[in-house]
């Protein structure tokens, strides 16, 4: 049939799967948007209040679903207002597909209205991108896009479309099914056999895992690999839901804000397996100083990612999955009985820290962030979603609440970026139909809460918890510490009140400041069928711990401040 | 141990993909010392020279990520050895009755050529290795360089193997 390449890109998306876009129109992308609105009995725009939000929501669906989020926004303004979206998607490796419309070819290069080289802008923050300039290769450039977004390590494509294009006519053929992604590679037998030979010498083997096993859909394969080989393991921040949080191996995240009992297991390894991960500065700490005691085995899908931050004794590039089902097979049963106790002995040391260290809010009789999450948690089903922002509310949710499936936390991890949270929560109810939770705090969520317009239309079900300490606190935390307690720029002592800003979007919200009226609140925001606001009052000066500072290595570990 | 190296790239001859090979490098703070670039036999690909100086993990960090490129086909790492090195300079030399006999006297030597003769300058052309180059922009300073440019170096594998046909294996 004859189409217009408006047509034709809302045929291609249908026909990959995608019933739902977050989009924000503009002219140009006018034609798209209409021929949407022509085939809306099978494909819903989200129209959400920025692009930005469109971007993060985008983004959320695709990581509570698994599959391709796309997202659409018009030239221009319109398209740098998706990077930072796109920057979030692309550090944390979510399939993400991002078309924009663009001036007509013969405007191109003319710095014409809305002009702005978008495919230029993205390059650094996409797996890959395109323009469109001939209406004949249109739909397989879409299909390209979704299947590189969805192949090997995922990633956000851009496909900029100019606005000539989308009217042009061309015969289009619809795929009888979505691309295929490409077929994963496996690693070496040969390889894997170094690693068993490796991993049968480990006196004390200690497994670190990060989202790969979340995208390479290897939980199960990760559990019975570290029952053979009778290892602890500890998570990125990525990796967290992989396992549930109880697993009795699982010791918590790592890294700069990660669990005592993780961190110090890894440093008295002798042998780390390093699965799906990239080993971010945030996650080491100084790089020099982070693998001096153990050797390192690191698996991953993505070749560049080996050797990259850190000097790895043996690599193997391949799916996670595939590796650690033929890895578990040739490794015989291991048994290490002295490094578990050494272990448990780790757990009791940092339940000792955590009762000993002194929380401000407690002792002022406030409630503190742990209290919050902790009743948040008992009235969420077992399997929601559970949404971070940025700042010291995303590493006290990593650390404390309790995840039991994959693809049940989303947060922004690579890319850290304040403003994630409201866009991902609704892109992430909407993948997944069932409700959805948002730690944020008061600094990230005054950055996008205009996407509350966006949850109020889409009756989303979403509890949003904003642990409201006045201050941008992580940074109110690095300034205490390495600034002299300068607190510049960070000190907000804004008069919003976020339940009349709910209340005003259409939205319902209650004030939360100690344990009765949290209840109460928790209570009515369960039992409610749209967006309801939480306004928790917590101190500005409760720091996140345990810390390493920047650069700083295990030896510098803080878990108390006085 | 640092060194130079020269790695050859086979790429999707379209649009834009010279930006997304060398803004790799930038992005990822890598320094190019060269780079070249140009057509090849088959019109799908255009084969792109770049030369660096790193160590061992550089270069392989830089091999990794190149190949991650959507439009990068191959990547080899060429052993200079076993390797076919040329660049070409165009350089322009004051032309006086002085220094005349001398410049076309070094022009003979280094297996230079004039391509261009007037009253007051004269263009030589040379191709070589760069060190071959290097010695004679040297020797040339001394007859009042004009101006000049290089090509940057390409370079190709002795013996019969093919940066084509490893992509095509």
């Amino acid at each position: 049939m004859i189409l217009t390449g408006a047509e034709i890109i809302a045929e291609t998306l249908i026909e990959q799967g995608c019933s739902t876009v977050f989009g924000y129109p503009g002219g140009q992308v006018t034609d798209l948007f209409d021929a949407l609105y022509q085939r809306s009995d099978r494909i819903r725009n989200v129209l959400t209040a920025h692009e930005q939000g469109a971007a993060h929501a985008a983004d959320g669906y695709a990581r509570a679903s698994g599959t391709v989020g796309v997202v659409i926004a018009t030239s221009g303004p319109g398209a740098t207002n998706l990077i930072t979206g796109i920057a979030a998607a692309y550090l944390d490796s979510v399939p993400v597909v991002a078309v924009t419309g663009n001036v007509p070819c013969s405007q191109i290069g003319r710095d014409s209205f809305q002009e702005v080289d978008i495919v230029g802008v993205s390059m650094p923050v996409t797996k890959h991108n395109f323009i469109v300039k001939d209406i004949c290769e249109l739909a397989d450039t879409v299909r390209e896009a979704f299947r590189i977004a969805k192949s090997g390590r995922p990633g956000p494509v851009l496909v900029d479309v100019p606005k000539d294009v989308q009217e042009a006519k061309c015969e289009f053929t619809p795929a009888a099914e979505p691309v295929a992604a490409e077929p994963l590679r496996c690693s070496s037998n040969h390889r894997l056999q170094w690693a068993a030979d490796r991993i049968m010498q480990a006196k004390r083997p200690y497994i670190y895992f990060g989202g790969g096993v979340i995208a390479g859909h290897a939980s199960a394969e990760l559990l019975a690999f570290a029952e053979r080989l009778d290892a602890p393991m500890g998570c990125s921040l990525m990796g967290l839901s992989a396992v549930p949080s109880d697993h009795p191996r699982f010791l918590g995240m790592q890294g700069m804000h990660g669990h005592y009992a993780s961190t110090v297991a890894e440093d008295e390894a002798d042998l780390v397996i390093a699965l799906g991960v990239r080993f971010s500065d945030r996650a080491t700490g100084a790089a020099d100083r982070f693998a001096r005691h153990f050797a390192v085995i690191h698996i991953d899908i993505d070749g560049a990612e080996l050797n990259k931050n850190i000097a790895a004794q043996l690599t193997i590039r391949g799916d996670l999955k595939d590796a650690l089902r033929r890895l578990t097979a040739i490794v015989p049963q291991q048994l290490h009985t002295g490094w578990n106790s050494r272990i448990a002995a780790l757990r009791t040391e940092e339940q000792r820290r955590t009762a000993a260290s002194h929380s401000i809010m407690s002792e002022a009789g406030m409630l503190t962030h742990f209290e919050i999450i902790d009743a948040v948690s008992r009235a969420a089903e077992e399997d929601a979603l559970i949404v971070t922002d940025v700042g010291q509310h995303q590493m006290w949710t990593a650390q404390r609440y309790p995840l039991r499936y994959p693809r049940t936390f989303l947060t922004s991890g690579g890319l850290g970026a304040m403003g994630f949270g409201m866009g991902a929560a609704i892109g992430a109810f909407l993948a997944a139909g069932k409700r959805t939770v948002l730690f944020t705090g008061d600094g990230s969520f005054g950055m996008n809460l205009n996407e509350l317009a966006t949850a109020v239309s889409e009756h989303a079900k979403l509890v949003i918890v904003i642990l409201n300490n006045g201050v941008l606190g992580m940074v109110r935390q690095w300034q205490r510490l390495f600034f002299g307690q300068r607190y510049a720029a960070t000190t907000l002592n804004r008069k919003t009140d976020f339940v009349k800003v709910a209340e005003a979007f259409g939205a319902k919200g209650m004030r939360a400041d100690d344990a009765e009226s949290l209840e109460r609140a928790v209570h009515a925001a369960f039992s409610q069928d749209g967006p309801f606001v939480i306004d928790c009052a917590v101190s500005p000066d409760e720091p996140v711990l345990p810390m390493l500072p920047p650069g700083g290595s295990i030896d510098d570990i803080i878990t108390q401040i006085k | 141990m640092e060194q130079q190296y020269v790695i050859g790239v086979l790429v999707a001859n379209i649009s834009g993909v010279l930006s997304r090979v060398s803004g790799m490098f930038t992005r990822r703070g890598f320094n190019i010392d060269c780079l070249t670039v140009g057509e090849t036999e088959s019109s799908g690909f255009s084969r792109i020279t770049v030369a660096f100086r790193g160590n061992e993990d550089i270069r392989e960090r830089i091999v990794t990520q190149l190949e991650k490129l959507h439009d990068v086909k191959e990547v080899e790492v060429l052993d200079q050895h076993e390797t076919v090195i040329r660049e070409l300079l165009l350089l322009k030399v004051r032309n006086t009755a002085e220094t005349r006999q001398d410049i076309m006297t070094a022009v003979e030597i280094f297996r230079s050529k004039i391509v261009d003769y007037s009253a007051a300058a004269l263009i030589c052309e040379l191709t070589g290795e760069s060190t071959k180059i290097d010695a004679f922009i040297e020797l040339m300073k001394n007859y009042g360089i004009m101006e000049m440019c290089r090509t940057g170096i390409v370079a190709i594998e002795r013996g019969e193997n093919c940066l084509r046909t490893l992509h095509e294996r």
